[in-house]
């Protein structure tokens, strides 16, 4: 980072350096003096001329060099971070999180970068002028104040993102169905009208104009004071660095915090094969989720669906990264698992089909063959005849003990309980066969 | 799509600032004009002002058209879309309040600043007037001997760049499998390959920039020098070799920003180039599917493969079959939000594909086999009820479409949608997407996909 504030300083001093060297020169020519006399502003001229060129093409690389190099760094930590804490964050926080480091870094380079560069060729340029006043109040004026006018308090919108963010996946996720009913027109009004409002309240505030007036404003009282043309024009040179920092924004960071989940339900005994039943929205997935929390991983693998943007190999081979071609074959066959092992399911396995997904996530727990095997509705998105299947050949592959979420009654003489729970805590164990 | 009053305001810019060279290089030299180069640099100040103002309400209407183009026909990916219309949007303000005012300037300030100097100054001008060209003409060919590279190079960043969402996005699994701390490193790794890449099609691309700002600080170090020297000699007057010297690098001043602006109006770009074209469709006056012939002639798309069937007026049809044979696909293509890749689907002898798509969607009632459209609190099996309630809500309709849900109901909800199946079947055409044996009962026909 160092040394891109060095070559960016350096290329904005050759800039300046240029102009105020090319003024002097014209003006010392008036005076008709001996050629030698300009030499060495002729070699100047030229020599600044290149190398302004050669320092702004190393300033942009060693700059982008140093942000991706802290990219490296910081991506790393938010991931251990994320390693380490109790619960893990929903999809939403973690998308929030990925934005905050890339805003972060971006930041760096189009805000923080080219404010220290301006602050640095001023003060360069001030000690040159011997603390020319006006010089000095105009570059407080433009590198100090107006920044911190620009980027302070910015909204935050995070809200009315996040209402866009709904009405926009109810338009796209539920489109055929809003179509179907006739509500797509008046859903698609409220959600254009949400985005006006969005759009209204982003913009920002550019300074722009007034760091424009300011630049020449202090120029011309520097003109007034008879103050040295190459220092005027070298003033100029100077202000034009700061300018942009007039119309810094810098985004607010999207709120990643959220509340842990609160109440645990109380914990089944785990034995033998259990299936868990009861009525929609009875707390069967939350019971599944606290007793894997509960588990170390090695003991019991609770498939969070998540599927990754990379092979099928590599996806199931997470559960167990030593496995051999044929313990994969093996798990592939008890979970009829049909796809190529070299095959890239695509972003969120958008490539392959809701069952497939299904399986291949099913195919990780059979691989990982943990002590516990926790299932949450392992066979949906597949056909009856294949769900009852699979899951039959799943649960004699397991090492005993199984928790499994299911809604098929057809499936529930594969296991040797049954928890049904109901929708007012009370709570019924059964036996079958 | 994007607003450009806004660049109205720009005209006066040019004269502007050839009027301020001129009085700057007047009051330099000893000469009068002071006063009035105060009065045109207040001029210049109110006209940035009045631009940018009107630039940023651009900005925002741009904004705000293309969130509505985007709400509008909002593709498949919610995530995608999401992210467009709240932040990706964004990303358009650089490109209409930076990029698109210098693109204008870029010529307009380099013509001004050419012809005036051909009056002062010809071998000034025509130096100007070499280098200019310059800028684009290297520019390109820059361009065109690393373009196939870069390209080779952004597809590869793309991916690793996704690794880092993915695997964050998936750290509930990582964790789940005991696998997260192990992939710590591979994090890392991974963004030090994504530096190395990024580093190198860099290097690349930066080097259009470094023609630029080349070109532009050179051709001022060729004018002043040469003028300079003339100026020693007494061949040209002070004011002229000052207005020379003043000039010359505001010709590549708008060139310069245009380049920093092209790249960061980059995003915006990209935003601007997803915009879907509006799809205005108004088809024919569907017939009444109450009455009407349903054929699937021959028809092709995703996994069905030359599917043929006809549903004579009020014969009920249950479709079975594998998992991913096909039978949503047929819904789909009955709803009209599958469009066949080959082969039609006629309804009393139209396609269907030319019929007016909302008042068709009116003639018939639909149960989904995963209901979205209610609140997120509600468990599938409840979204399902709610669904068939509004399904039971349409009694008018000619033609009944139910994608029977594969999982997730109780039996409470089986029940009822077994019963409101019924209901809804009762004499009038239907199409059954059926997973359990119960509905079966209640069809005439039988159709394996």
């Amino acid at each position: 980072m160092r040394l891109a504030i060095l070559v960016g300083t350096l290329a904005e001093l050759a800039g300046v350096g240029l102009t105020a060297t090319a003024t002097w020169l014209v003006l010392r020519a008036a005076e008709h003096p001996p050629l030698q006399a300009l030499t060495v502003a002729v070699v100047a001229v030229r020599a600044l001329a290149l190398a302004k060129g050669a320092l702004r093409y190393l300033e942009r690389l060693t700059s982008h060099r140093a942000v991706l190099g802290e990219a490296v760094e910081l991506r790393g930590r938010v991931y251990d971070d994320l390693t380490r804490r109790e619960h893990v964050p929903s999809g939403t926080a973690l998308t929030r999180i990925v934005t905050n480091v890339d805003q972060h870094l971006d930041a760096k380079l189009r805000t923080t970068l080219p404010w220290i560069t301006a602050a640095l060729v001023g003060a360069v340029v001030v000690a040159c002028s011997g603390f020319s006043l006006p010089l000095v109040a105009g570059l407080l004026v433009n590198a100090g104040l107006l920044p911190l006018l620009a980027v302070r308090a910015p909204r935050d919108l995070t809200p009315l993102r996040a209402k866009l963010t709904e009405q926009t996946a109810e338009l796209v996720h539920s489109k055929e169905e809003l179509i179907a009913y006739g509500l797509f027109d008046d859903r698609l009004a409220a959600a254009a009208g949400t985005a006006k409002a969005l759009s209204r309240r982003e913009r920002g505030r550019d300074l722009t104009p007034l760091a424009i007036a300011v630049q020449f404003g202090a120029a011309l009282l520097m003109l007034a004071q008879d103050e040295p043309a190459w220092l005027v024009m070298a003033a100029i040179a100077a202000f034009e660095i700061t300018v942009p920092l007039a119309a810094t924004t810098r985004p607010a960071p999207e709120p990643a915090d959220e509340p842990g989940p609160g109440h645990v339900p109380d914990l089944p005994q785990l034995r033998g094969r259990t299936a868990i039943v009861g009525p929609s929205g009875s707390g069967k997935t939350t019971l599944l989720n606290a007793l894997a929390r509960r588990l170390e991983p090695s003991k019991g693998a609770l498939a969070d669906a998540h599927v990754f943007h990379t092979t099928v190999r590599a996806n199931v081979l997470l559960a167990k990264p030593g496995a051999t071609q044929e313990e994969l074959d093996r798990a592939a066959a008890i979970t009829e698992l049909d796809l190529d092992w070299d095959l890239v399911v695509g972003e969120r396995g958008e490539e392959i089909s809701g069952g497939q997904r299904q399986r291949l996530v099913l195919t990780r727990s059979v691989l990982a063959h943990p002590e516990v095997l926790l299932l949450d509705e392992p066979t949906e998105g597949l056909d009856p005849g294949q769900a009852d299947r699979v899951l039959e050949q799943v649960l004699d592959d397991c090492r005993g003990t199984a928790l499994v979420v299911t809604h098929r009654e057809e499936q529930l003489a594969l296991f040797d309980h049954v928890r049904h729970r109901g929708p007012v805590g009370h709570e019924d164990v059964g036996r079958v066969g | 799509m994007v607003d450009r009053r806004h660049l109205l305001a720009l005209i006066p810019v040019p004269f502007l600032v050839l009027a301020q060279a001129e009085l700057l290089a007047s009051v330099i030299g000893g000469g009068t004009g002071f006063s009035l180069l105060c009065l045109v640099i207040g001029v210049r100040v109110l006209v940035w002002w009045v631009h940018r103002e009107w630039a940023h309400r651009a900005a925002e209407r741009t904004r705000v058209r293309l969130r509505e183009a985007f709400l509008r026909s909002p593709g498949t990916k919610a995530g995608e879309v999401a992210t467009l219309v709240t932040r990706g949007v964004q990303d358009v303000t650089p490109y209409v309040v930076g990029y698109l005012p210098m693109r204008v300037l870029a010529v307009a300030v380099p013509l001004a600043v050419v012809i005036r100097l051909a009056f002062a100054d010809l071998a000034a001008a025509l130096t100007v007037l070499v280098t200019l060209p310059l800028i684009p003409i290297f520019g390109a060919l820059v361009g065109a001997h690393t373009r196939e590279r870069t390209a080779r190079q952004w597809a590869a960043l793309a991916t690793l760049g996704g690794h880092f969402l993915d695997v964050v996005k998936g750290i509930g699994t990582l964790r789940a499998f005991g696998r997260a701390e192990a992939q710590s490193t591979a994090v890392r790794a991974l963004a030090a390959r994504h530096m190395t890449e990024t580093m190198s099609a860099l290097r690349v691309a930066f080097l259009s920039a470094f023609v630029l700002e080349l070109v532009a600080t050179m051709s001022v170090a060729l004018v002043a020098v040469p003028v300079g020297l003339r100026l020693l000699d007494g061949g040209v007057p002070l004011h002229t070799a000052l207005l020379v010297l003043f000039l010359a690098p505001e010709a590549f001043l708008p060139l310069r920003a245009a380049g920093a602006q092209y790249h960061a109006s980059a995003q915006g770009r990209e935003v601007l180039a997803k915009v879907p074209v509006p799809a205005g469709r108004t088809g024919q006056a569907p017939p009444d599917p109450a009455h009407a012939e349903i054929v699937f002639d021959d028809v092709s798309v995703r996994s069905l493969k030359h599917f043929s069937l006809r549903i004579e007026p009020g014969e009920r049809i249950a479709l079975v079959g594998p998992s991913g044979a096909g039978k949503s696909t047929i819904l789909g293509l009955l709803l009209g939000f599958v469009q066949p890749d080959e082969g039609r689907v006629l309804v009393g002898g139209v396609d269907l594909r030319e019929v007016d798509r909302a008042a068709w969607l009116e003639s018939l009632a639909w149960v989904p086999q995963r209901p979205t459209l209610v609140p997120a609190t509600l468990s599938s099996g409840e979204r399902q009820q709610v669904a068939l309630a509004k399904a039971l809500d349409r009694r008018h309709a000619g033609l009944f479409l139910l994608d029977e849900p594969t999982a997730h109901l109780d039996a409470g909800t089986e029940s009822l949608v077994l019963r409101a199946a019924r209901e809804l079947i009762r004499g009038r055409t239907a199409v059954i997407v059926a997973h359990r044996p119960a509905l079966l009962a209640e069809v005439d026909r039988v159709v394996a996909v």
